[in-house]
């Protein structure tokens, strides 16, 4: 731990203080108040300044929703890009071609390729391994983390053929795809995609190696679930505690709610309360729907569901890198690009939902438009304000559970129950403290 | 023996996406020679490790928009001896300063149920309008070859070599097919400052004007041509308020045809 961030503990309060939480994309901070060996309050904050994306999407063209929004995250852009187009197209009532949702499918893969290997070997993996980056870890691991590097090289190699450009793609529209790319441009990717199914499937092995603390809670997992595939762009919304809606019925289940602390709002399901969207929702509520090469390599791991560890979520991304780099083999196997490219369309005026899955879950929109396809109104719920009240019992429960602990150590696994999210505050971000407040 | 020390590097977000300085974990091919070149001394992103300034170059991504970040921004400019923005919200406002034409207590109750808890500054400001910058990256995203430039010329004490023509000239070196001329399609390719690789007219888009401005950018002649094409105002303005919508050139001719 670095100078700045070790505890200063005054002997009469007993605070330990972190500066801010590091390897997750944005800035916040946490504080955790124990009294009498009990945890008493805890407070995911998020400091992101507010960015205001809904209000001035209002007056903008619908055509522009994919542009704009892809700009509330370099990291997962692709998610605030599909779920968009999605919505104005439901709005529309615009169908797109098996072939245009194929490359959404590829493209999205990529998105999932890219991030999923980013969290796995540089924001999560150096907590097990016990290193502060994964900077650090190359001195020592320098295979490993060259092999992390190329890995997240071809998830950013797949959307910069299919999108333009890996952050912020240039080419996903409503409606399609301004230009397909072509077999050849595809087929290009097929050897390196070779190479990474066998880098993923050591990745599970490597990671499924790792120590993972005792932590089982008991869950709501929300996920989208599809009859033919693992979900990824489309499908109704369902739960292991019985939900199952369309997306355009969301807001009559879920609800959001702005505390004082923090600058995303909490998202929650009415009259239950905190529920987890992720790759943990998606494996525990679609494994059946994963390649026989996944569902094989998660029982020789003894990764299987139910997974209510959230620690272990690495493991669960690990597979569904796997399943993204074979699902992106199949793709461009049976790839034809989809004439036209972009279907076109007349806006009318209504009112449209869309939902995708997002690397760290669920990314839901809907926008209200007029008869010149002008956005009228927008509501966007990005995945990690729908995670953020469920990180907060996991501390609570955390907390209470390893009160023991030197106060180092247990800082140092906050930080990690949090990363288990792999919180996007820029969706929401900036400075993460932990503070733990202990009165006797 | 003498030991060399290793130049200090730190990174620094106010308002942003987080996309910029993603780039820089996106050189794969390149980071771990970054990385044992210099010292990576801030850069929560990817590190836990902080190392106290002053710092050889900060790297600046996001825009000031709270009254927090504009006190930070000067404590970050003290301890550095160069500073370079990254970016389109560092370097014009980004695209939250879409704010800038309106008052920003308009859209607080659009989005937040409280507006009483939100504290935010009516504009969204570059960084150069709060602190002496020493070079500017364009962009939205920033583009990895130039920021890989920057960071080794200032290391090695040279300017780094960027250009200032248009986008145009890159999609000419592209050999793309120049969709205004031959399609008519709405392009800000000729005010748009190249950075980019030239790639939305080679994926069939017209460039929507990610780099900004360039120097000396002649927004009212394409302002015309495209009105002469029977693009009315209202898109006009909307064409040129997008993720550098208050870079001086864009803001001027928006607000020409407000």
């Amino acid at each position: 731990m670095s100078e700045t961030k070790t505890a200063s503990i005054a002997s009469k309060d007993k605070i330990i203080k972190v500066d801010y939480l590091a390897r997750v994309e944005g800035e916040g901070s946490l504080y955790v108040k124990v009294k009498g060996g009990k945890v008493k309050n805890v407070q995911f904050k998020i400091f992101e300044p507010p960015r205001f994306f809904e209000a001035f999407l209002r007056g903008r063209l619908y055509k522009e929703a994919p542009d704009i929004t892809a700009r509330i995250c370099g990291i997962c852009p692709i998610a605030y890009q599909m779920s968009s187009s999605q919505a104005m197209e439901n709005a529309f009532g615009v169908k797109v071609s098996p072939g245009i949702r194929d490359l959404r499918r590829l493209i999205y893969c990529g998105e999932w390729i890219e991030s999923h290997v980013l969290h796995v070997y540089m924001l999560h993996g150096p907590d097990f391994l016990g290193y502060e980056s994964a900077i650090h870890m190359a001195k020592d691991h320098g295979d490993l983390v060259q092999k992390a590097l190329r890995m997240k090289k071809l998830g950013n190699e797949i959307m910069e053929v299919v999108g333009g450009r890996a952050i912020h793609p240039i080419n996903v529209g409503v409606g399609g795809f301004y230009r397909a790319p072509s077999k050849s441009e595809l087929q290009a990717l097929v050897d390196e995609l070779q190479w990474c199914r066998e880098a993923a499937i050591e990745t599970v092995r490597l990671v499924a190696g790792f120590n993972f603390p005792e932590f089982d809670m008991d869950y709501e997992y929300v996920a989208l679930s599809h009859p033919d595939e693992y979900a990824i762009t489309e499908g109704r919304l369902i739960s292991n505690r019985g939900l199952n809606i369309d997306v355009s019925e969301y807001e009559q289940f879920f609800e959001e709610s702005h505390e004082t602390h923090s600058h995303a709002l909490h998202s929650a399901i009415k009259g239950r309360g905190a529920y987890f969207v992720g790759p943990l929702a998606r494996f525990n509520l679609n494994f059946n729907q994963l390649h026989d090469e996944e569902k094989k390599l998660a029982e020789e791991v003894k990764c299987v569901p139910p997974i209510n560890n959230p620690f272990k979520g690495i493991v669960v991304r690990s597979l569904e890198t796997l399943y993204a780099v074979n699902e992106s083999l199949r793709l461009i196997e049976s790839y034809e690009p989809p004439e036209p490219s972009m279907i076109a369309i007349t806006p009318k005026a209504g009112r449209g939902q869309g939902c995708t899955e997002a690397p760290r879950g669920i990314c839901w929109h809907r926008y209200t438009l007029d008869d010149k396809g002008l956005i009228q109104d927008a509501k966007i719920v990005p995945p990690t304000s729908q995670n953020q009240k469920q990180i907060e019992k996991d501390l609570h429960q955390y907390v209470s559970q390893y009160i023991h602990l030197p106060k180092d150590q247990l800082t140092w696994q906050c930080e990690q129950a949090v990363r288990n999210y792999d919180p996007c505050i820029s969706c929401a971000t900036h400075f993460l403290k932990l503070e733990i407040d202990r009165e006797e | 023996m003498a030991t060399h020390r290793k130049p200090k590097l730190a990174v620094w977000k106010f308002a942003s996406c987080d996309g910029c300085q993603l780039t820089l974990l996106d050189c794969e091919d390149e980071l771990l020679a970054v990385a044992g070149a210099i010292d990576i001394a801030n850069f929560p992103e990817a590190s836990r490790a902080v190392i106290k300034g002053p710092y050889d170059v900060s790297l600046v991504e996001g825009s000031i928009t709270t009254a927090h970040d504009a006190e930070r921004i000067h404590q970050i400019r003290r301890d550095s001896k160069i500073l370079v923005t990254i970016g389109a919200c560092a370097t014009g406002g980004g695209i939250q300063a879409l704010r800038n034409f309106t008052d920003v207590k308009s859209y607080i109750p659009v989005v937040y149920a409280k507006p009483d808890y939100i504290k935010t500054l009516n504009k969204s400001t570059p960084i150069a309008d709060h602190v002496a910058v020493d070079f500017e990256l364009r962009g939205c995203p920033i583009s990895k070859k130039q920021l890989i430039e920057a960071i080794v010329a200032l290391l090695a004490g040279r300017k780094p070599q960027l250009p200032h023509y248009s986008v145009c000239m890159e999609c000419k070196r592209r050999d793309t097919t120049c969709l205004a001329v031959a399609e008519g399609v709405p392009c800000l390719g000729p005010v748009t400052q190249a950075g980019c690789g030239a790639i939305c007219p080679s994926y069939h888009r017209g460039c929507f004007g990610c780099f900004g401005p360039k120097e000396l950018s002649n927004t009212e002649s394409l302002s015309h041509w495209w009105q002469s094409n029977g693009m009315d105002n209202r898109e006009i303005v909307r064409r040129f308020r997008s993720f550098n919508a208050y870079a001086d050139a864009f803001r001027k001719e928006s607000e020409a045809h407000e």
